[in-house]
C-alpha cells in the first residue's frame, strides 16, 4: 500500500458530493429501522424486509458509489496519468484504493446492517452479527468487483447497477441458479451459517467464502493490470 | 542524460493511423515536436512516456522499452495537455503528493524548489479549483520537475498561457536544455518552437513530415511555391505582365475574375508586382495569398514535391 495514494483516494472520496450521498444511504437505513421499531409492536415485524433492504440494495450502492469514486473520475477525465507517471507498482495503487473503498463500504455499508439489525430486535443480537458478518464478506467481494468494473469501463455504475439489481435482484429470484454466482447470496450464505434465522441460499459456507476471496483476489488483480496497461488519449 | 528512440513506430486504432512508421531520436537539449492539430503529437508523446503501446516498431528509453516500465517514471517527468483535475487540494499539496510517490527523501523540500522554478510558492497555499489556466500549468510542471527528471516531455505546454509565463516557460524549457536535459514539447506554432527548441521535428497526419534545426525547417516551410489571387482592372493584362518577371512560375485565369499566380520567391513578388502594374497602367484591387495557412505549409512538406 502507498500512503500518498491512500491519502489522496480518501480526500476523492469524502471531498466530493459522492461523499455525502454515501453517508445519506446507511441514514436512510437508519431511520427506517428506527420507524419500524417505533411503529410496529412485534420485533419480528419488517425486520426481513429492512435487513433485506440494507443488504440487497444499500450495501451493493454503498460498494460501488465508494469502488468507482475512487478510481472512476480519474480514469474517466485522464488525470489519474499523475498518479501512474511514477515509479509506483500499479498493483500497490490499486490495493491502495481497495483499501480506502473498502474501507468506506465496511463503515457505510456493512456496519449500518448489523446497527440495523441491533436496532430491529436487540434481544437477539447474534441474528444482528451474522447480517453484518455477511454483508463484511459481501462487501470486501462487492468492492473489488467493482473497483475492476471502473478500471475497466467509464460505465461502471451503470453495469454495477445492473448487476446487483437486475442479475442478482430481479433475475436472481426468478432464476434459482444465479445465485451460485451472486455476490449477495455468497454473504447470506455467511450469515446463515452464524445464525439460523438468517435463511440459506444452500451454497454451502465453504464454496461462498472461497467464491468471495477468489473474486476479490480477481478484482484487484484485474484492477492492477488495467492501470498497467493505462491509455493516454489526446483530444485529437 | 537520457536518450528517447522511437523506431518504425506505428499506432493504429482500428481504421484510423494515429502515427504511421515514425523513427526520430530525441536527444538532450530542447526538441520541439511541430505539428497541425490532429498530427499525432499527443499519441506520439504518449508513446514516449509509456501510456501507448506501439502497434508495430518500438520505443525506448536508453535502450529500454518504456511502455509498462514503471521505472522509466523515474527518468521521465510528464506535463500532459489533461487537465488537472485535483482541484481539492493546494497546489503545495499536489507536488508535495507528486515528490513522495518519486519516493523521495525529503518530499516538502524537493516540492518547494520545484514550486519555486516555476514561481508559484505564494499561490501553492491556494487550492488548484481556483487557479487560472496558466498556474495550472505552471503547477503540472513542478510536479513533473520535482524528482529532477533527465527528461521531460510536455504536450502544448504554452497552450492557455498569458504572454508573460509564456515568456518565462520558454526560458525555463531553454534552461533545462542547456543544463543536459532531455526536453521534448509539442506545439502547433512554428513560431513558438523556434524561440525554444534547437531540434524540430515536424508531423503531419501521423507521418515524420521532417526533421532538423529550425533554419532548415523555416527554409523548408518559406520556399516553396507561393499561392497568390491578384484581382486588378485589367486581369489578362495582369497576367502577361505577370508571367514575364522570374518570381512568377504560373498564372492562370480565374473564370470569376481575378489571376491565381504561383510564385517561387514571394520575397521578389511583392516587391515586383507594384511596379509591374504600374509600368502597364494596371489598377490592382486585391492581393490574396490562398495557402498561408499552417496546414497547407504542413501540406506542402509531407507533399512529396520538394
Amino acid at each position: 500500500m502507498n500512503p500518498t495514494i491512500l491519502r489522496l483516494s480518501a480526500q476523492a472520496l469524502l471531498g466530493r458530493r459522492r461523499g455525502l450521498v454515501l453517508g445519506l444511504i446507511p441514514l436512510v437505513l437508519l431511520v427506517l429501522a428506527v420507524v419500524v421499531r417505533a411503529l410496529t409492536s412485534d420485533a419480528s415485524v419488517g425486520y426481513q424486509a429492512v435487513t433485506d433492504l440494507g443488504f440487497s440494495l444499500a450495501l451493493p450502492l454503498v460498494a460501488l458509489l465508494a469502488a468507482t469514486a475512487v478510481l472512476g473520475p480519474e480514469v474517466d477525465d485522464g488525470s489519474i496519468v499523475y498518479l501512474l507517471s511514477k515509479p509506483v507498482s500499479r498493483h500497490v495503487i490499486a490495493t491502495s484504493k481497495y483499501v480506502v473503498a473498502w474501507a468506506a463500504t465496511m463503515a457505510l455499508g456493512a456496519l449500518p446492517v448489523l446497527v440495523t439489525g441491533l436496532v430491529l430486535d436487540v434481544s437477539d443480537p447474534r441474528r444482528a452479527v451474522a447480517w453484518g458478518a455477511g454483508a463484511a464478506v459481501a462487501g470486501t467481494a462487492y468492492t473489488a468487483l467493482f473497483l475492476a468494473m471502473a478500471a475497466l469501463t467509464r460505465h461502471a455504475v451503470v453495469i454495477g447497477l445492473l448487476f446487483s439489481l437486475l442479475w442478482e435482484g430481479v433475475l436472481g429470484n426468478v432464476l434459482d441458479g444465479i445465485r451460485w454466482v451472486a455476490v449477495g447470496a455468497w454473504g447470506r450464505e455467511v450469515a446463515s451459517s452464524i445464525s439460523s434465522l438468517v435463511p440459506a441460499p444452500g451454497l454451502g459456507l465453504g464454496y461462498a467464502v472461497v467464491a468471495s476471496v477468489v473474486l476479490s483476489a480477481f478484482g484487484l488483480w484485474f484492477t492492477g493490470d488495467r492501470l498497467r496497461s493505462f491509455t493516454l488519449r489526446g483530444d485529437e | 542524460m537520457s536518450i528517447v528512440t522511437i523506431d518504425k513506430a506505428s499506432r493504429w486504432y482500428g481504421n484510423v493511423v494515429a502515427v504511421n512508421g515514425i523513427s526520430m531520436t530525441v536527444r538532450p537539449g530542447v526538441t520541439g515536436l511541430l505539428g497541425p492539430n490532429g498530427a499525432g503529437k499527443t499519441t506520439l508523446i504518449a508513446l514516449m512516456s509509456g501510456f501507448l503501446a506501439p502497434s508495430a516498431g518500438s520505443v525506448t528509453l536508453d535502450g529500454e522499452q518504456i511502455w509498462r516500465h514503471t521505472d522509466a517514471y523515474r527518468t521521465i517527468g510528464l506535463v500532459p495537455e489533461r487537465e488537472l483535475s485535483f482541484g481539492y487540494l493546494t497546489g503545495r499539496q499536489f507536488v508535495v503528493a507528486n515528490a513522495e510517490l518519486h519516493g523521495l527523501a525529503d518530499p516538502g523540500a524537493a516540492a518547494e524548489r520545484a514550486l519555486a522554478v516555476v514561481e508559484m510558492t505564494e499561490p501553492a497555499t491556494r487550492r488548484i479549483g481556483t487557479y487560472s489556466k496558466g498556474m495550472r500549468q505552471r503547477v503540472k510542471l513542478a510536479s513533473a520537475l520535482v524528482h529532477d527528471p533527465s527528461v521531460v516531455l510536455l504536450d502544448e505546454p504554452f497552450n492557455g498561457v498569458d504572454p508573460r509565463q509564456r515568456l518565462h516557460l520558454m526560458t525555463l524549457l531553454r534552461q533545462m536544455g542547456s543544463e543536459g536535459r532531455t526536453v521534448l514539447f509539442s506545439s502547433h506554432i512554428l513560431e513558438e518552437v523556434e524561440q525554444v527548441a534547437r531540434q524540430i521535428e515536424v508531423v503531419v497526419s501521423g507521418r515524420h513530415a521532417a526533421s532538423g534545426d529550425f533554419g532548415q525547417i523555416r527554409r523548408l516551410m518559406t520556399d516553396r511555391p507561393v499561392q497568390y489571387v491578384v484581382v486588378g482592372d485589367d486581369d489578362r493584362g495582369l497576367a502577361s505582365a505577370l508571367i514575364a518577371e522570374p518570381s512568377v512560375v504560373s498564372v492562370a485565369l480565374r473564370p470569376s475574375g481575378g489571376v491565381d499566380v504561383a510564385v517561387s520567391d514571394f520575397g521578389a513578388f511583392t516587391v515586383r508586382l507594384p511596379r509591374v502594374a504600374r509600368q502597364h497602367g494596371i489598377r490592382v484591387l486585391e492581393l490574396t495569398p490562398t495557402d498561408e495557412s499552417l496546414e497547407s505549409v504542413f501540406s506542402y512538406l509531407v507533399g512529396g514535391d520538394r
